[in-house]
């Protein structure tokens, strides 16, 4: 087997073991369903609302907390912590080499949200297709979408979590910023943005604001859930946002993509660069 | 059989931050030898075992295992060693056996023989025990198991037998002897001098980064130049035996017994005239140990820091 595959495999059943992925599974499960019968309360019903898709825009909302926080827990001390049990430097001197080592745990990792993901929101989904009401073909893609995104929006913050493990020297410190990086990403950046709104009373450039909102993975994920499929956008509340962040989903699809790339190659780099 | 140099190590240096950490060692190892390496807490034998296993790089000077640069060296030069680092933890929740056969894997090594394997290092009762289980000696039975994964042609042991009880502890060491036996070279560092005597053909020891002593216990007794220690017990009062004797340096240790102090030198010449006077009635000849010889050597004079 290749070494990446066993290092991978071995995270992958670590999450299992330490129960990790059971509850994530259970939770997102949970609250997704509990989220599709609000969806498709009665209110909805009579407004001829299409109820998967305001599930959508609600789980969406939901994910942007949730699964980066899940994320930043599974991975901090994916690196710090093997240097603190002194099997780093043990590593190091196998036969792998340390992005081998480093890639293997993101695949795991990784492996870990996009199970927790799929089968968590996936059953909710099929519940609700099952019932055949208001699940429409478009909306039943933008959830589809909103799985295999949620999954890149949990790998870029497991690539930020390997980032900042790579860097600190404990656990401890590792688990402080991740938490501190959660906290800047979700909850502070978009006040910061909305104080920024209010000071200059709406006059803030168009241009900064749109690339604001590319400079955070959370925006950007709500950004292509709510503003790619049409009956969505309808419902996100965004419909005026949207027409003035005019970035088209290809340029936000991409930048989600560099939101996963730049930071795991600098993990790597930064990792390369480790003395145990 | 033909011997390869397995080692060769030429004014090698480490430094951090303008720190020597090792400073110019130069040394040969050959194949089959089992090196001990001693030295206090920090005299630099872990950095020097960093640098043989490619994790850290040296600042200056040669270094070959196996004619390979080990910081450059690809994935194949990583399958000849086996390490067994100081205080490995290893995964608290994961099974001995679990443990081994992950490593296994990532080594490339077969793993339908793990279960022997432990069994080999006494942990057969053990393999299905989590390791947050495990007492410090049974870790680093674990850890000398996965040391050994792929029969590696260099083992490098930090600080191996910690935490193991006497009588592992002889186990250890036989399984050392057997590595050696078959061609295998091992490097290990252990405080524990007694253990080391009768177990090591080699010994290297780091005084703040600087190799003071490399040979032989038996070049490195004549080095030091320690004195023999002989414990005579005599019929009568010990002062009479030792005025005969010319006064060496002696202490009482009883009422009928003595040791003398002389050096390798003047031991034989000693000898005869002791062996002549009718009132010795047992003669025990005690070699200077590691302890004395490892006190002397890491001691120079000159180096008032190198305070044990």
């Amino acid at each position: 087997m290749h070494p990446m595959m066993t290092i991978a495999l071995k995270e992958f059943r670590d999450a299992l073991r330490n129960r990790w992925i059971v509850s994530a599974t259970l939770l997102l499960a949970g609250l997704a369903f509990a989220l599709s019968f609000l969806g498709s309360a009665p209110a909805g019903g009579m407004l001829g609302v299409k109820p998967l898709a305001v599930v959508v825009v609600s789980l969406s909302s939901l994910t942007v907390f949730l699964l980066p926080l899940i994320a930043l827990l599974l991975a901090y001390d994916a690196l710090v912590g093997e240097a603190e049990r002194g099997t780093l430097l043990l590593l190091f001197t196998y036969p792998i080499t340390r992005n081998q080592l480093l890639l293997g745990k993101f695949l795991g990792h990784t492996g870990v949200i996009l199970f927790a993901t799929v089968i968590g929101y996936g059953v909710a989904g099929l519940a609700m297709g099952w019932r055949g009401d208001g699940a429409d073909a478009q909306s039943g893609w933008a959830f589809v979408f909103l799985i295999g995104s949620s999954v890149v929006l949990g790998a870029i913050f497991i690539a930020l979590a390997y980032l900042i493990s790579a860097w600190v020297r404990e656990r401890g410190t590792a688990a402080g910023l991740a938490m501190g990086v959660w906290l800047f990403f979700v909850v502070l950046y978009d006040l910061g943005l909305l104080g920024l709104l209010a000071a200059t009373s709406g006059q803030l450039s168009e241009r900064l604001f749109s690339w604001m909102l590319l400079a955070n993975p959370a925006d950007l994920f709500r950004l292509v859930n709510l503003g790619t499929f049409e009956n969505v956008r309808v419902f996100s509340g965004l419909a005026g946002l949207s027409q003035q962040v005019t970035w088209p989903s290809e340029i936000l699809l991409a930048s989600l993509l560099a939101w996963l790339v730049v930071p795991l190659a600098l993990a790597m780099w930064r990792f390369r660069r480790v003395e145990p | 059989m033909t011997t390869h140099t397995v080692v060769l190590a030429e004014g090698l240096e480490k430094s951090y931050d303008r720190h020597r950490v090792i400073d110019g060692v130069s040394l040969t190892l050959p194949q089959g030898v089992c090196l001990a390496l001693l030295g206090h807490n920090g005299a630099g034998k872990t950095t020097l075992m960093k640098m043989m296993l490619g994790v850290t790089r040296p600042t200056a000077g040669r270094l070959e295992l196996f004619g390979c640069t080990p910081a450059t060296a690809g994935m194949a030069f990583r399958r000849r060693l086996g390490f067994l680092p100081e205080n490995v933890a290893f995964y608290d929740e994961m099974t001995g056996l679990d443990t081994l056969t992950y490593l296994a894997r990532l080594k490339g090594v077969n793993v339908a023989r793990c279960r022997e394997w432990l069994a080999q290092v006494g942990l057969t009762e053990a393999a299905s025990r989590r390791v947050k289980t495990y007492s410090k000696g049974m870790r680093q039975r674990l850890g000398l198991a996965q040391a050994l994964l792929g029969r590696p042609g260099l083992l490098l042991l930090d600080e191996p037998t910690t935490g193991m009880d006497p009588m592992v502890r002889q186990e250890f060491f036989q399984i050392i002897r057997e590595v050696c036996a078959s061609g295998g070279t091992v490097i290990l560092s252990s405080h524990i001098l007694t253990e080391l005597e009768a177990h090591t053909d080699l010994i290297a020891i780091l005084c703040q980064g600087r190799l003071t002593a490399f040979g032989s216990l038996e070049t490195l007794r004549h080095q030091v130049n320690a004195p023999v220690r002989l414990r005579l017990s005599v019929a009568d009062n010990p002062m009479n035996l030792l005025s005969q004797l010319g006064d060496p340096t002696s202490t009482r240790v009883d009422e009928q017994t003595v040791d003398i102090f002389c050096s390798t030198q003047d031991k034989m010449t000693l000898l005869r005239r002791i062996t002549q006077i009718e009132s010795v009635r047992d003669i025990e000849i005690h070699p200077p140990t590691l302890e004395v010889v490892y006190a002397h050597l890491s001691n120079p004079g000159r180096e008032p820091t190198c305070t044990p």
